[in-house]
């Protein structure tokens, strides 16, 4: 941003155009700032891994979980590092199906991220659309648009999700919908609270008086410096939708049988539990856990790297 | 302070309006009402019959004004599935999940107070480390998953506690309890724990940044500085200024541990209104649903206005203000 | 006043050093500082924000806060030295026969507890009375300190009172157990100029009248010179002048007290530019080897680069500096 940091990118400044100056720099700053911390290393890493485990499931899946034809119901709750049917090892034995677990979390694994990062994709855009707007338009909209975000707030996510689940019915889709009109109040707020510091710095005016039109104002000009706080809210608001989605499959409201999330595989084993067949609802949890904690990790350091304010 | 409460009470009532809206709208205008309330088993005539005599060929604002009406006078519907009033059903359940609420958010206190003023007063120590380590995961693990560790430690593999139901009740004032015997206790004391879990990060967390933002503060110096104690400077001096915010949050949170409950509910099938809820949107039983959303906001109203008030029964600065 | 003298002064702190030990290095806030007060005398403790004359306050308290520490020199409380007590032996002194006073009455006092709850721990915390007996003192006491109708007062919180009431009741919490030495921290720093006047006034009525020594805490040259015995001026951790006030203030030696006094707006004659020492306090943290003043100061020579030794160099006057500032220097000075 500052004059003196521009010589870092190590190329003539001509030659760069205008907006890759602008963010390069505090970019390069942030990404050095950002591994300095070991955990937040490693929960990067881990969350990375998870990652990449989710789009390739259907190469390095010892099994495809849906395709009725490898199940082979003989092979139903096997206890962790049994020898199947099929001629290879359950390393983390098998559901009531005989479904090969470590398949069953790598795929349930894509739905709960899928899940996850959509809808708080989709509620990042809502709430920091509806959160600039408020922040730019002020007046009338301003307090319509915060009055729903407090009301929103109030309510707990489970409770406002159960009851749009519960005026939609179940599906995919509905699931998503519901994290969305849970979370986007967060982005909302998180927005509008960075937007009014920022629509009375210099540069907005300036802008204004070069009358620009208002929605390059406020997506060119505004926006990009409300993302620091966002990005932040945007990472642990995943760990939450992931977290959400996998309490409301547990409860039988989630994601179809079809596409088991690792809610649903854990709420699969809850009923062997008792007699003692663990693993099939512990593995799916453990997954489940290092997910979540891996985007805290990561999410805890980024408040700190992006904005010492948020810090308490 | 009569004024302030009337226009507490006002606003509540609005928020309470507004809430019947959207679960009118939702209910009724979103899903098909027909489907919604009246029975499935039901033939043509009879389902037109229901249908006239519901009022849902009226216009959808005359339609919610008679809802509300009925709603005013404690009419919420019969449930399809045990064809008892809606509001009876829940009303019934309650007093096990107020139980259960109750007890998770006492455990709260009772265990995150002191860890969260130990890890304040020692920030630097190994224990405060551990402490705040395993507040993060308090807040990272899943309530349902930790239920079933719970299940499966202490109710499988050792067979301490029973795993589900409430077990051995008593009744008070027409409404059954049962932290009131020991076989009751027993079976509340893993779903208690289970639901205060993440209420038990949220108040080691709190309690520690108070205590840390308190200590520094001149009055507690010169609190020392008076020659009193340190056990006196941290129970009354510190103390007291930290549990304005641990208090309000912790019962700002009740509602959400109400509602949370029916998480804890599920897993340890305890018989209170979250598993009824659950129960009620797998069968459709919409009744029952709307009757437990009305309810559920009203409580959140209460609390809400209940925190407020002690709120300023804890600050005699806020007392002032309201005067 | 100065005809009382008393045989053993009430405090003597030697070559006190209060050191805190951060990630970052150590800072000496207080090194090397040395003054006495006897019965019934006020002595002035000035100096810059930063100089360590609040840390020397709370060492004699024995509240220096991790990661602070006394690591040298002694605090000699009627010989007995405070350095070497007993957390318990320091809080049965504090509050008790050391009282201190703070800077800002707004934060003194607990908001969330009321002025007799204050009042009547403070009298329990040492002496075994009853409640309705502590309650009567704490009445007493707020009746001397100027507080109309104590026994209402007694009953609300610190948030109905002004600033002004708010120190008057502090000040009362330090008399309760009637102190052989009150440590006041820039007491009156926080107030109106008419409410300061008061309570300096009575401040110094009360000491006078019980036998009180105090330590008086300030950056207000002014307050020092109507209130004061004896000055103590503070640079980055040490005395670098002591000596009776009127002397002090009439002739400075130190050329930091002459500074410092020269930058008193009313002594400037008008349409003159005011005075001002060059610089700033530097960082305690990298201090100049010798004499810390040496980079702001106009008398500074090659010799200052070694420690300076603080000694007597007149009767009666104790200064660390290679170059006083004897009459003869005194026009140049200004």
């Amino acid at each position: 941003m500052s004059a003196s940091s521009l010589p870092k990118t190590g190329l003539p400044a001509a030659a760069v155009p205008e907006v890759a100056l602008k963010v390069e720099t505090p970019f390069r700053r942030f990404v050095s700032e950002f591994f300095e911390s070991k955990t937040a290393t490693v929960g990067l890493i881990v969350f990375v891994s998870l990652v990449l485990i989710a789009l390739l499931a259907p190469f390095i899946a010892p099994q495809n979980p849906y395709d009725l034809a490898q199940l082979d119901i003989m092979d139903g709750r096997m206890e962790p590092g049994t020898v199947g049917g099929a001629g290879f090892t359950y390393f983390l034995g098998t559901d009531d199906q005989g479904r090969d677990m470590l398949s069953g979390i790598m795929y349930g694994l894509r739905i709960s991220l899928t899940v996850g990062i959509g809808s708080a994709f989709i509620a990042c855009m809502v709430g920091a659309s509806l959160g600039l707007l408020a922040a730019y338009a002020g007046g009338r909209t301003d307090s319509v648009i915060m009055r729903l975000v407090d009301l929103q707030l109030s309510f707990p996510s489970i409770l406002a999700a159960l009851m749009i689940l519960a005026f939609l019915g179940k599906g995919i889709t509905n699931v998503v919908l519901a994290l969305v009109i849970v979370e986007w109040a967060y982005y909302a707020r998180t927005v509008r609270g960075t937007a009014l510091v920022e629509r009375r710095r210099e540069y907005i005016e300036a802008a204004q008086c070069l009358a620009l039109p208002t929605h390059r104002v406020i997506f060119r000009h505004l926006l990009p410096n409300c993302m620091p706080p966002l990005i932040v809210v945007g990472t642990m608001q995943i760990a939450r939708a992931i977290a959400l989605e996998a309490t409301l499959s547990f409860l039988g409201l989630g994601v179809p049988i079809t596409e088991p999330s690792l809610g649903l595989l854990i709420s699969n084993g809850y009923e062997y539990m008792l007699s003692g067949k663990y693993w099939i609802s512990f593995y799916p949890g453990i997954a489940l856990l290092v997910t979540i904690v891996s985007i805290n990790l990561v999410g805890d350091h980024l408040r700190d790297v992006l904005n010492p304010r948020l810090k308490k | 302070m009569s004024l302030y409460l009337l226009r507490r009470l006002l606003q509540a009532a609005l928020v309470m309006l507004a809430m019947s809206v959207i679960v009118f709208v939702g209910v009724y205008a979103i899903g098909d009402p027909v489907e919604i309330l009246i029975s499935p088993d039901a033939d043509q005539m009879e389902r037109e019959r229901a249908i006239k005599a519901l009022g849902l060929d009226l216009p959808l604002w005359m339609q919610y004004l008679s809802f509300l009406g009925n709603a005013l006078r404690g009419d919420l519907g019969r449930s399809f599935v045990f064809n008892e009033p809606a509001l009876q059903l829940i009303l019934q359940r309650m007093p096990a999940t107020l139980e259960l609420a109750f007890g998770a958010t006492i455990m709260a206190l009772i265990i995150g107070i002191p860890l969260g003023l130990y890890a304040g007063l020692k920030p630097k120590s190994f224990g405060a480390k551990c402490i705040m380590t395993g507040s993060i995961l308090g807040f990272s693990l899943p309530t349902f998953w930790v239920g079933l560790m719970l299940i499966m430690v202490f109710a499988v593999q050792l067979g301490w506690l029973p795993s589900t139901g409430r077990g051995e009740t008593v009744d008070v004032m027409g409404m059954r309890w049962s932290f009131l015997t020991w076989d009751g206790l027993r079976h509340l004391a893993m779903p208690a724990l289970n639901l205060a879990l993440f209420k038990i990060s949220l108040v080691i967390r709190l309690t520690r940044a108070g205590v840390r933002e308190t200590m520094l503060m001149d009055f507690v110096k010169f609190a020392r500085a008076k020659g009193l104690t340190n056990r006196r400077v941290i129970s009354v001096h510190v103390f007291k200024n930290i549990m304005i915010p641990v208090v309000t949050v912790v019962g700002l949170e009740l509602g959400s541990t109400i509602a949370f409950s029916v998480v804890t509910e599920s897993v340890f099938a305890w018989p209170g209104m979250g598993k009824l809820i659950i129960d009620s949107i797998n069968v459709l039983d919409r009744p029952v649903i709307v009757a437990y959303l009305m309810i559920i906001v009203l409580m959140f109203i209460t609390i809400n206005l209940l925190v407020d008030l002690s709120y300023s029964a804890l600050d005699p600065r806020v007392r002032l203000e309201n005067k | 006043m100065t005809a009382l003298t008393a045989a053993a002064p009430t405090l003597e702190v030697r070559n006190l050093q209060t050191h805190f030990f951060t990630r970052a290095g150590v800072v000496k806030a207080v090194d090397d500082v040395s003054f006495s007060v006897g019965r019934g005398k006020v002595l002035g403790l000035v100096g810059e924000s930063g100089s360590g004359k609040t840390v020397t306050g709370f060492s004699i308290l024995g509240l220096v806060d991790e990661p602070g520490r006394i690591v040298g020199g002694s605090i000699l409380f009627h010989g007995q030295d405070l350095a070497k007590q007993s957390e318990e032996q320091m809080r049965q002194l504090r509050g008790n026969r050391i009282a201190m006073i703070f800077q800002d009455p707004m934060m003194t006092l607990n908001p969330v507890l009321r002025i007799d709850t204050q009042m009547i721990e403070t009298v329990q915390a040492h002496t075994k009375v009853s409640k309705e007996e502590a309650r009567q003192r704490a009445r007493d006491t707020l009746g001397m300190v100027g507080i109309p109708s104590p026994d209402e007062r007694l009953k609300s919180y610190p948030h109905q009172f002004s600033g002004g009431m708010r120190q008057r009741v502090a000040i009362a919490i330090a008399l309760l157990h009637r102190p052989e030495l009150i440590v006041a921290d820039e007491p009156t720093t926080a107030l109106d100029v008419t409410i300061q006047a008061q309570i300096l006034a009575e401040v110094q009525k009360l000491c006078a009248e019980t036998g009180t020594a105090m330590i008086w805490i300030t950056h207000d040259l002014s307050v020092v010179a109507g209130l004061a015995d004896d000055i103590a001026v503070m640079y980055a951790g040490k005395v670098v002048e002591k000596g009776e006030v009127a002397p002090v203030l009439d002739m400075p030696l130190h050329p930091y007290t002459a500074g410092l006094i020269g930058s008193v707006p009313s002594r400037n004659k008008r349409g003159e530019p005011l005075k001002q020492i060059p610089g700033m306090t530097p960082n305690v943290m990298r201090l100049p080897p010798g004499c810390a003043f040496r980079t702001r100061c106009a008398y500074a020579t090659e010799v200052c680069k070694q420690e300076v030794p603080f000694g007597e160099v007149a009767p009666g006057r104790e200064v660390r500096c290679f170059h006083p500032l004897f009459p003869a220097k005194q026009g140049e000075a200004a």
